[in-house]
């Protein structure tokens, strides 16, 4: 397995997208620091990066791959070796340089200029929000035969992630605002990796707003340990569910 | 045989003395009195004369209840232990001109129907009180009806959960021209609680951690407040029904509650709130019915409600602040609006100066749509920085529907005020 996940690596920095990639955070995250001497308004300003262009270029650029190496697999396939290696290979290799990217692109400027414990707990999120999308993309890939097809479903994903989900809990806050909605709420957010991720970085910075009667429930629910061991797991979760079902998928696929 | 000459000398001198007062001679001895471990403190208090000294020496006193009714001067060398068991109030001063300087009083008397304090004073015009440490008092000094009082550098410490276990530190009822002055007060009720207290002065104190306000007063006008510090408090600072108060470089932090407040406001008039800073309080400002108040070159940071300016508030001026980091810099309840926020600096602000004159050519408005979703609806907070959210507050900043289409920043300046003062 690890001579294929080398390959895929050998492949990806061919195509050079991942480093334009890195180029592309590092310049901004550095741009960012350049231009605002505050770090709580830059981990601001990150935080869009974080849940827009992570999760935009994970799952994008996922899907792409998977079906330009989809003559490498077919190629791999036909010599005596699992198909769920394969697979597992792919994964790995596509998810490890893109979490590096992001690793080297937001973490390393904000180790330079110091982020705290947001900058810490942004490049946790960062990671796991990359590996969720990889992991999205590689079940809307299997799911068709069909490139377009596969990046719609992609897009599509995105989209509804990051906005159209939101929209959704944003109805129910509304209309069932007479209710106690603490505790539905927090299942809604933790059925979203983007909003999850939202969520932890947004108790490291609006901590001060928060402090409303709802606030309160939910600052002492997501700083204590258990709320952040919660956090992972669900992101975990988010991360093999979505892998899981891939395997599944593509283990009886007729390629 | 010094003990002997003492009696001799007050044999010979009391009778002396006391013919003479009975003459109605004025009498302009004033003695020093020293005290020690083993006497009785209050028995001295007695034998003074009006305007004596009395040293204490450093040792642990339980002198009861004290009560001073002549002009009288206590000192404490060292820092003598004045203990009120529990029981008692240690001082209670009834006179003129008396001072009380350097004790070490701890655990006054509980009582809520005498409000039983450390230091309590009633009709004693010109009083004193000076470096002492009160620790574990339950009203910690306690002034009624008395005319230039001062208050200075004391330190007062308490130990409390709830509300009705404590006084408060520094308590003034109908006073005047009072001076409260670097005093540092801690787990008290009230920080500082001041009702009828006029043409007083209040400044560089420093109040934390205490379980309801930091300071908090009522009635009492033309009063200054200068470079005091309110910190932790379990509901910041409320300042009600009072006229023409001035509040210069004062600071408050980390006010975290519900309805905790850096400053609440309710029914201020004619007043000045400059140079002041409100750093990370859940709410900055809270005004309610406040009418034609000055806010100048003020800094709101990482608060996340810098000002609630509710539409009772009428004629008041916002100018020159600067509001950096806040989650919402202004919300409101009403489309009404009757205050001006003109020439403040608002971090949120995108817009440019074209011609350089330093203010911004078009207007900002600092009210969030989503504040006031989030005051309708609190959960809805789990919500904010998402980007449906900024979508939402974008198309309200171009086309205000729900929020006041008023209240905005005709002219915000391009540049913090506090950059300036740095660059000059």
């Amino acid at each position: 397995m690890s001579r294929i996940i080398k390959y895929i690596f050998y492949d990806l920095l061919r195509t050079r997208f991942i480093l334009l990639y890195l180029v592309f955070l590092l310049i901004s995250t550095l741009a960012m620091f350049q231009l605002d001497s505050d770090p709580g308004k830059v981990t601001m300003s990150l935080l869009n990066i974080l849940l827009m262009i992570v999760p935009l270029v994970s799952i994008i650029f996922t899907t792409i791959h998977f079906y330009n190496s989809y003559e490498f697999m077919e190629l791999m396939l036909a010599q005596p070796v699992n198909r769920k290696t394969v697979l597992i290979a792919q994964y790995i290799g596509v998810s490890v340089a893109l979490a590096i990217a992001f690793l080297i692109g937001v973490g390393g400027p904000l180790l330079i200029f110091g982020g705290g414990a947001a900058g810490t707990s942004m490049i946790l999120s960062g990671i796991m929000l990359t590996l969720v999308f990889v992991s999205l993309a590689f079940l809307a890939s299997v799911l068709t035969s069909d490139k377009a097809k596969a990046i719609g479903g992609a897009l599509l994903l995105w989209f509804y992630f990051s906005l159209i989900y939101d929209a959704f809990i944003l109805w129910v806050v509304y209309n069932f605002g007479d209710y106690p909605l603490e505790k539905p709420i927090l299942v809604l957010i933790s059925l979203n990796p983007v909003d999850l991720a939202r969520v932890m970085m947004l108790m490291k910075m609006d901590i001060s707003a928060l402090m409303g009667y709802t606030g309160a429930f939910y600052r002492q629910f997501f700083s204590s340990s258990s709320g952040i061991l919660f956090s992972v797991v669900v992101l975990v979760f988010w991360i093999v569910i979505p892998f899981y079902c891939t395997l599944k998928v593509f283990v009886k696929k007729d390629i | 045989m010094s003990k002997w000459k003492k009696y001799i000398i007050k044999l010979f001198l009391y009778p002396l003395f006391f013919t003479g007062l009975c003459f109605g001679m004025p009498s302009t001895v004033s003695r020093t009195i020293w005290v020690k471990s083993g006497d009785s403190l209050k028995e001295k208090i007695e034998q003074a004369e009006p305007g004596d000294t009395i040293i204490v020496r450093k040792a642990h006193y339980r002198p009861g209840n004290m009560i001073i009714q002549k002009p009288i001067v206590l000192k404490g060398l060292d820092y003598p232990v004045l203990d009120g068991e529990f029981r008692y109030e240690v001082f209670t001063i009834a006179s003129l001109d008396v001072v009380i300087e350097g004790f070490h009083i701890i655990n006054s008397g509980r009582s809520s129907m005498q409000d039983m304090a450390a230091i309590k004073c009633l009709d004693a015009h010109n009083v004193i009180l000076r470096n002492n440490i009160l620790e574990n008092t339950f009203f910690g000094i306690h002034i009624s009806n008395t005319n230039n009082a001062r208050v200075e550098c004391n330190t007062l410490r308490s130990k409390s959960t709830y509300e009705y276990e404590h006084g408060n530190g520094i308590h003034l009822w109908k006073c005047k021209d009072a001076d409260i002055t670097g005093n540092n007060i801690h787990g008290h009720r009230d920080g500082t609680y001041i009702e009828f207290v006029t043409h007083s002065s209040i400044s560089e104190n420093i109040s934390r951690g205490n379980i309801r306000y930091g300071l908090h007063f009522m009635f009492s006008h033309d009063d200054t407040y200068r470079h005091n510090v309110f910190k932790n408090n379990g509901a910041g600072v409320a300042v009600m029904y009072t006229a023409n108060v001035t509040m210069l470089y004062n600071s408050f932090e980390n006010n975290w509650g519900s309805s905790a407040y850096g400053m609440l406001l309710k029914d201020i008039r004619d007043s000045h709130v400059r140079y002041n800073e409100f750093i990370a309080n859940t709410t900055g400002i809270y005004m309610e019915g406040t009418s034609r108040t000055i806010f100048e070159h003020n800094i709101f940071r990482e608060n996340g409600y810098a000002v609630k300016l509710m539409a009772s508030c009428d004629g008041n001026n916002f100018q020159n602040n600067s509001f950096v980091l806040n989650t919402f810099d202004v919300s409101t309840n009403g489309l009404a609006v009757f205050n001006k926020i003109d020439g403040n600096h608002w971090d949120k602000y995108q817009g440019y100066d074209l011609n350089q004159d330093g203010y911004g050519d078009i207007a900002y408005r600092p009210v969030s749509l989503y504040s006031m979703i989030v005051e309708q609806v609190p959960p809805a907070v789990m919500l904010w920085r998402s980007f449906l959210v900024f979508l939402l507050d974008r198309a309200e900043k171009v086309l205000p529907v729900v929020t006041p289409e008023n209240l905005k920043d005709n002219k915000p300046l391009m540049k913090s005020h506090d950059f300036y003062l740095q660059s000059e």
